[in-house]
């Protein structure tokens, strides 16, 4: 009982992580019909701008970090949006998807070259201490993890829904057209919503880092698991990418436990062609309509 | 100037050419790198060349082999067996007299077949057991594969640390089913009960679950047999969990680069290594520190491997007294090299008929972030 919390547990910590890749990936679709499929290596940047900021700049970590959040707006967020995703828009979804395939192989690569191959060790946010809890041991950094994910999430929830910036985010998501008849300023809604997703990609490259290690490829797992949890989920839900990604961290870690660690990586994909054939809008998608 | 011209300008030129190319030939051997630079295997992968290339260079300085200077070239097998191939095709086909890598088994398996096919000698970093059982006479090991060290860990576990139920955490791939193979067998020979035996795959990112199951097993210690990166994961995840069975390992667990990449987490992992930096072996020492003054971090294993592999083909060389691949292999079969007398191979050394190498060897601990040896094992 007590290795079944703890495997829950755990599970429920990188699944939260895994679903605020997946949110942002949900955001950049209802705000702009962007499928980033350079998500991941979103995720894997904002790491090496910490270390640079603690080994090269020879920063803090907390300044570091604080470093690294304002340059993933600056990088994955405004210039995103302004070289990638504007000039390919008016062409449609599809060069779109080519352009964040490019994109992320470069990000890859780039990090490869001018960073390191080699995975680099990445400080951890909490003490890894442990705790006990229904006769299991769970530790600190998952805990932590796992609220302050929530607690991002939650702010994300309380911005849309009760700020006037948040509601016309969601104007614009759902009819841009109207929203703009009725005065929202819809191309600076969209740069917010591509400011949210670089801020998710840096909060999860944060927490996940000392997890796996700060290392050039982390982002091909991570950007397919986000892609995934926001499919399962619920493409055009906040909510649905969150239960996605949480259910996808549980999953994989009970699959890995009472399975077999060589099918763990499959299991999800199984999850995923099973919702698609029951529920094609996602487990709390919705049939039609966009809504932030 | 008219064709004929040119044509008689050209042909002068490549004859005055021609000479001075035969001489430089003459003057130089090359000998190939082809290991990890990139992709999962790149801290083994680096260490390993780094070493060698500071051996090259030291080899150089010092009048090179019977008086011809090497040409050092570094082929990276991005830590794909495919690729490792191609490479140490490309290796063989720019000229090289001799080859060292790759040191990940995998590749090794594949690739050992194209330097077998054409007769070049190759010094690997790779412990699978399998590499020395192929019968292919051009392979040589730089340390001993898991069939020579699990013995001396399963004694190390039953008559040291007296364990009798034990788990076993191994990393999916060529490397980790002929270390994990061998393992279980002497777990079985030593009457040690094997309670979890759980596998985990190539480059795996989260260890979660894996810890979780081998923490609930009731293993007195866990046998950790994963790869550098993966091990330096494991170690965080076991902290994480507070796992309190002691963690064994082989070099891949206890590894400089683990330790960095671990952090303190690596603290009180033991781990039975072939070579290690902090060996109290004074030769030893001396290459780490110029090793770390060179290249600005503290060598591994695989470094020291490397160092020795290049000095290796240096003195068997010698040893032939010409650049012939035949008689080099032959000689180095059976062949025992002191350090007394050839003291860039560090420790003495001995290879068999297969190419499988024998030395004394060392059980550490890692504590403060250092490797600290708590035995020292004979070679067997």
């Amino acid at each position: 009982m007590s290795e079944f919390v703890q495997i829950v547990l755990s599970g429920l910590a990188t699944g939260s992580i895994y679903a605020l890749a997946a949110i942002g990936f949900t955001l950049l679709w209802q705000a702009s019909q962007t499928i980033n499929f350079a998500q991941g290596e979103f995720v894997m940047l904002p790491a090496f701008f910490v270390l640079v900021g603690m080994h090269v700049i020879g920063l803090p970590m907390l300044v570091s970090i604080a470093l690294a959040l304002v340059l993933s707006l600056l990088v994955l967020g405004l210039a995103f949006k302004k070289l990638v995703i504007e000039p390919m828009l008016p062409h449609g979804t599809l060069p779109i998807v080519m352009a964040t395939i490019a994109l992320g192989l470069l990000m890859k690569e780039a990090v490869k070259e001018f960073y390191s191959a080699e995975a680099q060790p990445f400080p951890a946010l909490v003490p890894g201490d442990t705790i006990r809890l229904f006769g299991a041991t769970i530790s600190a950094q998952d805990l932590a993890n796992l609220a302050i994910s929530m607690l991002a999430v939650l702010a994300l929830q309380l911005f849309l829904n009760g700020t006037r910036t948040g509601r016309s985010m969601q104007a614009t998501a759902q009819n841009p057209a109207v929203a703009e008849i009725l005065g929202v300023n819809i191309k600076r809604m969209v740069l917010y919503t591509f400011l949210i997703n670089a801020a998710l990609a840096a909060i999860a490259s944060i927490l996940i880092s000392p997890i796996y290690l700060a290392k050039f490829s982390n982002g091909e797992s991570l950007g397919l698991v986000a892609f995934i949890a926001a499919i399962v989920g619920g493409f055009n839900q906040i909510r649905g990418a969150l239960v996605g990604g949480l259910l996808i961290g549980v999953i994989d870690n009970l699959a890995a436990t009472y399975v077999s660690a060589q099918y763990r990586a499959a299991v999800p994909l199984i999850l995923l062609i099973i919702i698609i054939l029951v529920r094609p809008q996602g487990i709390l998608g919705k049939a039609e309509g966009r809504a932030v | 100037m008219n064709r004929r011209h040119i044509l008689a300008v050209a042909t002068s030129a490549l004859m005055l050419a021609a000479p001075f190319g035969a001489a430089h030939a003459q003057e130089t051997v090359k000998i190939a790198n082809i290991s990890e630079l990139s992709g999962p295997g790149a801290p083994s992968g680096t260490n390993w060349r780094d070493g060698a290339r500071m051996a090259i260079e030291e080899i150089n300085a010092d009048g090179g082999i019977l008086g011809k200077q090497i040409e050092f070239s570094e082929y990276d097998t991005q830590s794909d067996a495919q690729t490792s191939r191609a490479m140490v095709q490309k290796a063989i086909d720019d000229g090289a007299f001799a080859l060292l890598g790759t040191v990940y088994s995998g590749s090794t398996i594949v690739n050992m077949l194209v330097a077998q096919q054409a007769g070049v000698p190759q010094f690997t970093g790779s412990e699978a057991p399998k590499i020395t059982e192929l019968g292919n006479p051009y392979i040589f090991r730089t340390s001993f594969g898991a069939q020579k060290s699990m013995p001396k860990v399963g004694a190390y576990m039953k008559d040291v640390m007296k364990v009798k139920k034990v788990a076993v955490a191994w990393v999916n791939s060529e490397f980790g089913k002929g270390g994990h193979d061998s393992f279980v067998a002497e777990m079985e020979k030593a009457g040690i009960e094997v309670v979890a035996d759980v596998a985990s795959e190539n480059a795996q990112a989260d260890f979660a679950a894996d810890v979780a199951k081998l923490k609930s097993s009731g293993a007195e210690a866990v046998f950790v047999y994963l790869t550098e990166e993966e091990s330096a994961r494991f170690l965080r995840e076991a902290r994480k969990q507070g796992i309190e069975a002691p963690l064994v390992g082989e070099t891949t667990l206890i590894g400089q680069k683990v330790i960095d990449l671990a952090g303190g987490a690596a603290d009180g992992a033991l781990g039975h290594v072939g070579l290690t930096p902090d060996a109290d072996v004074e030769a030893v020492n001396e290459m780490a520190e110029k090793f770390e003054k060179k290249f600005n971090y503290r060598p591994d294993h695989n470094a020291i491997k490397g160092y020795i592999g290049a000095y290796a083909i240096k003195y068997i060389t010698e040893e032939v007294g010409e650049f012939d691949q035949e008689k080099f292999v032959e000689a180095a079969h059976g062949i025992t090299l002191t350090a007394s007398e050839h003291p860039g191979v560090l420790m003495d050394v001995s290879w068999d008929e297969n190419g499988e190498v024998s030395r004394e060897s060392f059980l550490v601990e890692v504590k403060d972030g250092k490797q600290v040896v708590k035995d020292i094992l004979p070679a067997n």
